[in-house]
C-alpha cells in the first residue's frame, strides 16, 4: 500500500539520501566542513563549491551534509522519547480505572498547557542548552499526543470483541493489555511518529535558530540559519541551502507519514492528524 | 440556563489544568542544578552568612507547600516577582510587551484563517481534480517550512529587493505584515488540510443529498449546510493555532527583531533571569487555558447536542 504512494516513496527516498549521506558524511563531504580558507571566503556556488561557502571559507554543501547528523538524530531521537513515555502512560491511562486515568490525564493537559516551544524553552533553562537537552525539551514537549492518541485508542479496544474473548479464556489483565491490545493501537502509533518527526525536526531547528541547540562549530541546520542571519543582504546562499535541507527532509517525512496513515489507518485521516 | 451550566461546568474543569501549571512552574526553580536562591537573584558572589539572611528574607527556609502557597497567592494578584536582571516587577516586564505579541498572534490567526478555510472548502468540493491537488501541495508545503527560514526568504524579497515593507520593529501595520503572513502561513497548512477533511465528512452525509434533492443553490448546500456542520474539528484547530502561535511568536519575533513575550523569554534564558522564565511560562499557560474554554464555550454556542450532554 505505502510503496503505491507516488509521494510516501519520494519521500522514503529523499529520506534515505539524507540519512545515509549523514551517516556517511566523513565519507561523501567533498571538502572538511570545518576547515576554513580566507581565500574563498562568501564565495557564490559554483563548480567544485556547488552550495558556496561561509564567512570562513567553509564549504557549505559538506556543512549541511554534516549537519543532517544532528538535525535528523535530534528528530527521531525526540520521537522515541516521546514515544517510549507516551505508550505506557497512554495504555495505563486507557487501561487502569478513572482515578490513574485522571492523574494521567490531568499530568498531560499541564504539559499541553505550555505551547511547545515554550516549554522547550522551560526545559532548557532548567537542563541548560545543548542537542541533548534539545532532543529531551522536543521529545517531552511531544509525549501528550501519544499518551491521548493511545489513550483514547485503548479505550475504544477494550470494548472490542476480541478482548471480551480473551477475558473469557481467563487471561490475566497485564497480558490482556500487552499481548491484545497493545499489538492492535501499534498502527496508529507509527503513523504518529512519522508525522512527529517532522515536527520535531522543525521544532528542533527552530531551537537551534534561537542559540539552544548544538553549539558552534557543529553546522546543525538551524545554528547554520542563526549564522547565516548577518549575511542575509550579501550572501543568499547561506540562508537558502540550509533551509531547503530542513524542508526537505520535514516535507518528506510529512509525505511518508500521510502515506502510511492512508496505508495503516485511515480513521486517523478522518480526525484529521 | 443550559449554556450557563454548561460555562461553569467548562470553568470549573480548567481549575486543576491552572493549578498544576502554577505548581510546575513554581517547581521549575528546584528542579535547577544548585541554590534555589541563586536562580532567584543575580548577584553570586555573596558571603554565606548574607545567603542565609536573603533566604529567611525571601522564605526559602519554609516548608515547600509554604512556599508555594505564596507564589500562588502573589501570582493571582499578579505579582510574579522581580526581574533579577533589571529589578523590574516580572509583571510589568510582560504587560509592556504582551500587547505586540497578542497583535502578531491575532493578525496571524486571521491570516490563516481566511486563506485556509476557503482553500480547504475549494480543495473539498474539486476533490482528486488539479485544484484539489495544488491546495494539499501548497499546504503541505506551508506545513513543512520552517517559519523563521520563510520569515527570511521575505525580508529578503520584499525589504532587501523589493524594498516594499520594513523587516524590524513592530508599531504600524506595515511591520505587522511579514510576522503576521509567516505565522500566519504555517497555521493555513493545517486549517486549509483539517478543512477539506472536514468538508469530505459532512459532504458524504445524507443530509447533503437532501438539501441538493430539495433543490437548493450549491452555495446554500456549501456554506449552511456543510461548512456549518464540519465547523467543530475547524474551531478546535483554530483554538490550538491561536496558542500554538505563542510558540511560533517567540521565533518569529526573533527573526524580525520585533518586541514581544518571546524576544523576553529569549533574553531571559540568555540572562539566566528564572523569575521573567517562570512568568513567560505561566502567562502563555494561562492565555492557552483561557483561548481553549473560549474554545469550548463556543462549541456549546455552535453545537446544542454539547451543552445539552
Amino acid at each position: 500500500m505505502l510503496l503505491q504512494n507516488p509521494g510516501a516513496v519520494a519521500g522514503l527516498v529523499i529520506i534515505g539520501a539524507l540519512i545515509l549521506s549523514a551517516a556517511f558524511a566523513n565519507h561523501v563531504v567533498p571538502h572538511d566542513p570545518f576547515k576554513p580558507d580566507p581565500t574563498i571566503v562568501l564565495m557564490p556556488p559554483r563548480v567544485g563549491h556547488w552550495m558556496g561557502t561561509d564567512n570562513l571559507g567553509r564549504d557549505m554543501l559538506s556543512r549541511i551534509i554534516l549537519g543532517g547528523r544532528w538535525s535528523l538524530s535530534v528528530g527521531l531521537i525526540a520521537v522515541c522519547i516521546s514515544a517510549s513515555v507516551g505508550l505506557p502512560l497512554g495504555l495505563l491511562a486507557g487501561y487502569s480505572g478513572v482515578l490513574v486515568d485522571t492523574l494521567i490525564s490531568r499530568g498531560i493537559e499541564v504539559v499541553m498547557a505550555i505551547p511547545g516551544v515554550l516549554l522547550a524553552i522551560a526545559v532548557i533553562a532548567v537542563l541548560g542548552p545543548g542537542s541533548w537537552n534539545v532532543m529531551l525539551a522536543v521529545g517531552i514537549a511531544g509525549i501528550p499526543r501519544y499518551v491521548r492518541l493511545i489513550r483514547s485508542s485503548v479505550l475504544s479496544a477494550r470494548e472490542d470483541a476480541y478482548v471480551e474473548a480473551a477475558r473469557g479464556l481467563g487471561c490475566s489483565e497485564p497480558r490482556v493489555m500487552f499481548r491484545h491490545i497493545l499489538p492492535n493501537i501499534v498502527a496508529p502509533t507509527i503513523v504518529l511518529g512519522s508525522i512527529d518527526v517532522a515536527a520535531a525536526i522543525l521544532a528542533a531547528s527552530s531551537l537551534g535558530f534561537l542559540g539552544f541547540g548544538a553549539q558552534p562549530p557543529i553546522p546543525e541546520w538551524g545554528a547554520l540559519l542563526s549564522q547565516a542571519r548577518a549575511f542575509m543582504r550579501t550572501a543568499w546562499w547561506l540562508t537558502a541551502f540550509p533551509g531547503m535541507a530542513i524542508m526537505l527532509t520535514v516535507l518528506s517525512m510529512n509525505l511518508i507519514g500521510d502515506g502510511l496513515r492512508d496505508a495503516l489507518d485511515p480513521r486517523l485521516r478522518r480526525e484529521g492528524f | 440556563m443550559v449554556i450557563r451550566a454548561y460555562a461553569f461546568k467548562r470553568i470549573l474543569a480548567s481549575v486543576p489544568v491552572l493549578l498544576l501549571v502554577s505548581i510546575v512552574v513554581f517547581g521549575m526553580v528546584f528542579m535547577l542544578p544548585g541554590d534555589p536562591l541563586l536562580a532567584l537573584m543575580e548577584e553570586v558572589s555573596l558571603s554565606p552568612q548574607r545567603m542565609d539572611e536573603l533566604r529567611e528574607a525571601m522564605g526559602l527556609n519554609d516548608p515547600i507547600y509554604v512556599q508555594y502557597l505564596r507564589f500562588f497567592r502573589n501570582a493571582i494578584r499578579g505579582d510574579l516577582g522581580r526581574s533579577t536582571r533589571s529589578s523590574q516587577p516580572v509583571a510589568t516586564i510582560l504587560m509592556a510587551q504582551i500587547g505586540s505579541t497578542l497583535e502578531l498572534a491575532f493578525a496571524a490567526v486571521a491570516i490563516s484563517i481566511t486563506l485556509g478555510i476557503p482553500f480547504g472548502v475549494v480543495a473539498a468540493i474539486y476533490r482528486s481534480r488539479w485544484t484539489d491537488s495544488l491546495v494539499m501541495v501548497l499546504s503541505l508545503l506551508a506545513l513543512s517550512m520552517p517559519n523563521f527560514w520563510l520569515g527570511f526568504l521575505l525580508i529578503i524579497l520584499f525589504s532587501y529587493n523589493l524594498e516594499w515593507l520594513p523587516s524590524v520593529g513592530a508599531g504600524s501595520v506595515r511591520q505587522l505584515i511579514l510576522p503576521a503572513l509567516v505565522l500566519g502561513l504555517s497555521g493555513m497548512g493545517t486549517l486549509a488540510r483539517i478543512t477539506r477533511s472536514a468538508m469530505l465528512d459532512t459532504l458524504s452525509q445524507d443530509y447533503i443529498r437532501t438539501a441538493r434533492a430539495k433543490g437548493l443553490a450549491e452555495w446554500v448546500v456549501l456554506s449552511k449546510h456543510a461548512l456549518r456542520n464540519a465547523f467543530l474539528p475547524i474551531m478546535t484547530l483554530i483554538g490550538i493555532n491561536m496558542a500554538s502561535v505563542l510558540s511560533g511568536a517567540v521565533v518569529v519575533e526573533t527573526v524580525f527583531s520585533r518586541p514581544g513575550i518571546g524576544r523576553v523569554a529569549i533574553s531571559a534564558i540568555d540572562n539566566r533571569d528564572f523569575p521573567v522564565v517562570q512568568g513567560t511560562v505561566l502567562l502563555a499557560a494561562v492565555f492557552y487555558v483561557v483561548v481553549n474554554l473560549l474554545v469550548d464555550l463556543a462549541y456549546g454556542l455552535v453545537d446544542p447536542r454539547i451543552r445539552y450532554d
